[in-house]
């Protein structure tokens, strides 16, 4: 797509840096098939799909934004329940309390996990690997414990978010749920979309080259501050947007379940099993993990387990998850991120491009 | 008076938080791991010392199981370093992170899944409620004071293992340089086995006294893990002296902040005090060395 010809150098060979190939516009014309069927889908699937999937795009934006901070900024974050309830209790906020939509109020929840998540950044930067995640996971906690001890929100039971429950009155199910669906598809695509971009893009450079060896990325002229703090900003943004979509799947909000370390938990697993530093990985994960969901869930703790063992199994014996077997077997890429240098002209090509038809970084 | 009753309450519950943190403090120390897992680690002894008392008629007293349970736990952490953690302490932070986190779902989960998810407590009998009367709004219980002592003395033995023995000089020297220290004839993996079984053994201690100060549940592990991790953070990494410090200090920000604001706001009140340490001096009060 994006490709650059470098005028011919002395010995007549050209040079180009490519992104994509003809096979990724096939799939992007298929990918684009694809988000066309799922955003018409309420129409047709009905409610109890509708619903099932707004969980799926749930968890599926929220892994995206997770694997974008600690795939490409290096950041460990069990921290990001914190954000997702900020996003529930400001909806609460905007439509019970100042009679907003919550359909707007979804976007307010957006801003108001990015302004949580400046401080946060400040506060947690100064820590590093580990000690980060406990530091986020820190943050969670005192939001959590400033919000179940506001009466007026309910306190530690939590409340019902009236607004919600008259507008499934007025509208029925099926419009409220479709209205909640596209919410969730839109924060999926989102997320998938803004990391994809991000990483295309200047900062994106700056990631990779951070995560791979930050000296000496900033060596480079790499502001490892600031590119770190736009990832942190825009995952505390998207994790709060998918709160207030979760906060109007469920039509109340309890600190419990709004700020509860099982979020991590599952965010892990999913960017675990499906291949961390990929935009692909989180895809296949929260299939993966859906469906284990859907079909041992009811066994409680030993899911738990299953989940933890899980996640250790393949951290150990393949930490590039079921997406880099794939990529290692088949060279498979959905999202092309990957610079590649091209030669063309005559005069012989070096042996990396003569073996492998380009050199490729990234 | 009150509030002086808090402070002292609040310094000796700092002691048992030291207890908890200097197990993580050390294993960060020799391997630069950050044990996720060990606020379930320190629960888990609470467990392994009810079994050992036993329910029936001839009970023994948990001050004496506590010895066998630090000999199980230690020998617990030398296999699960060899056995599993040792393959991700080379591989990268991120691994260790993530591998730690799933061990603690794990360990959290199998002890709702074998002893339910309710509370449960050592009995010692008159030790419980056994305390020092020095006015009418001022007593401390004995129990408090014993484990504020063990917490001075495993600390100051840790520092004595650790400056004065073969092992502890081990230690230090995969601190600071695995590969100087290989080359010297260290064998790493052993080590690193030894550090997390000190480290859990030390845990023993603050895991099995606080189930019998207090009641217990498997739910614990995250609070424990935040609560040790700011005591580390809070003294300056690498010190243990420093980790007692940073225990007193969360221990009596907490009390405090219960004794003014209510008991709902205790732990926030000590959240927020650490929070303000970390953004005026992120190396904390007694750091020696500066790397995370």
């Amino acid at each position: 797509m994006s490709a650059a010809t470098s005028p011919a150098t002395q010995d007549g060979r050209q040079y180009s840096v490519s992104v994509a190939s003809r096979v990724n516009l096939l799939i992007l014309g298929f990918g684009i098939l694809i988000v066309a069927i799922l955003a018409v889908f309420p129409l047709f699937g009905g409610t109890e799909w509708t619903r099932r999937l707004i969980d799926f795009f749930c968890y599926l934006a929220l892994a995206e934004l997770w694997n974008l901070m600690l795939g490409y900024a290096g950041l460990i974050s069990a921290g990001q329940q914190g954000f997702i309830g900020i996003g529930a209790y400001t909806l609460w906020l905007f439509s019970d309390i100042l009679g907003i939509s919550p359909f707007l109020g979804v976007v307010f929840a957006a801003i108001g996990g990015a302004i949580i998540a400046l401080p946060a950044a400040a506060l947690v930067f100064k820590l590093k690997g580990g000690y980060l995640a406990i530091g986020t996971w820190v943050i969670a906690e005192i939001l959590r414990l400033i919000v179940a001890n506001i009466k007026r929100a309910g306190g530690n039971s939590g409340i019902n978010i009236q607004a919600t429950s008259e507008l499934v009155q007025e509208l029925g199910n099926a419009a409220w749920y479709s209205r909640v669906y596209w919410w969730a598809l839109a924060g999926a695509i989102l997320a998938i979309g803004v990391t994809y971009f991000l990483l295309r893009s200047r900062t994106g450079l700056a990631l990779t080259a951070m995560r791979d060896n930050d000296l000496a990325a900033e060596s480079c002229g790499v502001n490892l501050w600031r590119a770190k703090l736009y990832t942190f900003l825009i995952a505390g943004a998207g994790c709060a947007l998918v709160g207030a979509v979760q906060a109007m799947y469920t039509l109340r909000v309890h600190p419990g379940s709004a700020f509860s370390i099982n979020w991590t938990a599952y965010l892990i697993f999913i960017a675990v099993i499906g291949g961390i530093g990929t935009i692909e990985g989180p895809i296949i994960g929260t299939i993966i993990f859906y469906v284990l969901r859907e079909t041992t869930s009811q066994w409680g703790t030993w899911y738990f387990i299953a989940l933890g063992l899980l996640a250790i199994i393949v951290t150990i014996w393949s930490p590039a998850g079921i997406y880099g077997w794939v990529l290692k077997k088949t060279n498979f890429v959905m999202f092309p991120l990957q610079r590649k240098l091209r030669y063309s002209g005559k005069g012989d090509a070096p042996p990396e491009a003569a073996a492998g038809g380009d050199v490729s970084t990234g | 008076m009150e509030w002086l009753n808090a402070i002292i309450q609040g310094i000796l519950l700092g002691g048992l938080y030291a207890l908890f943190a200097v197990g993580l403090s050390l294993v960060f120390g020799t391997m630069r791991l950050v044990n996720l897992a060990h606020g379930d680690l320190t629960v888990l002894p609470a467990y392994i010392g009810l079994i050992i008392v036993g329910t029936g008629v001839h009970r023994f007293n948990p001050l004496y199981v506590i010895p066998i349970v630090m000999v199980i736990m230690f020998i617990f952490g030398y296999a699960l370093q060899r056995g599993l953690l040792n393959f991700v302490v080379q591989k990268g932070e991120v691994q260790g992170v993530i591998v730690t986190f799933g061990l603690s779902i794990v360990i959290m989960n199998a002890l709702q899944e074998a002893f339910t998810p309710n509370s449960q407590r050592l009995q010692v009998g008159s030790l419980n409620s056994a305390s020092i009367t020095i006015s009418d709004q001022l007593a401390i219980g004995w129990l408090p004071i014993i484990i504020f002592i063990l917490a001075v003395v495993v600390i100051a033995a840790l520092q004595l293992y650790m400056g004065r023995t073969m092992m502890g000089r081990a230690f230090r020297a995969v601190s600071d340089d695995q590969e100087a220290a290989r080359l010297m004839g260290v064998n790493t993996k052993h080590v690193w086995g030894v550090a997390m079984g000190v480290a859990l053994l030390i845990a023993t201690i603050g895991g099995v006294m606080y189930g019998i100060r207090t009641t217990f549940h498997p739910m614990l592990g995250a609070d424990r893990l935040i609560f040790a991790f700011e005591a580390v953070i809070i003294g300056g990494m690498g010190s243990s002296w420093g980790t007692l410090l940073g225990g007193v200090i969360l221990g009596v920000a907490q009390l405090l902040g219960s004794f003014a604001f209510g008991p709902a706001w205790s732990i926030l009140c000590g959240h927020v005090v650490f929070v303000i340490i970390l953004a005026l001096r992120p190396q904390g009060f007694l750091a020696k060395t500066v790397t995370a």
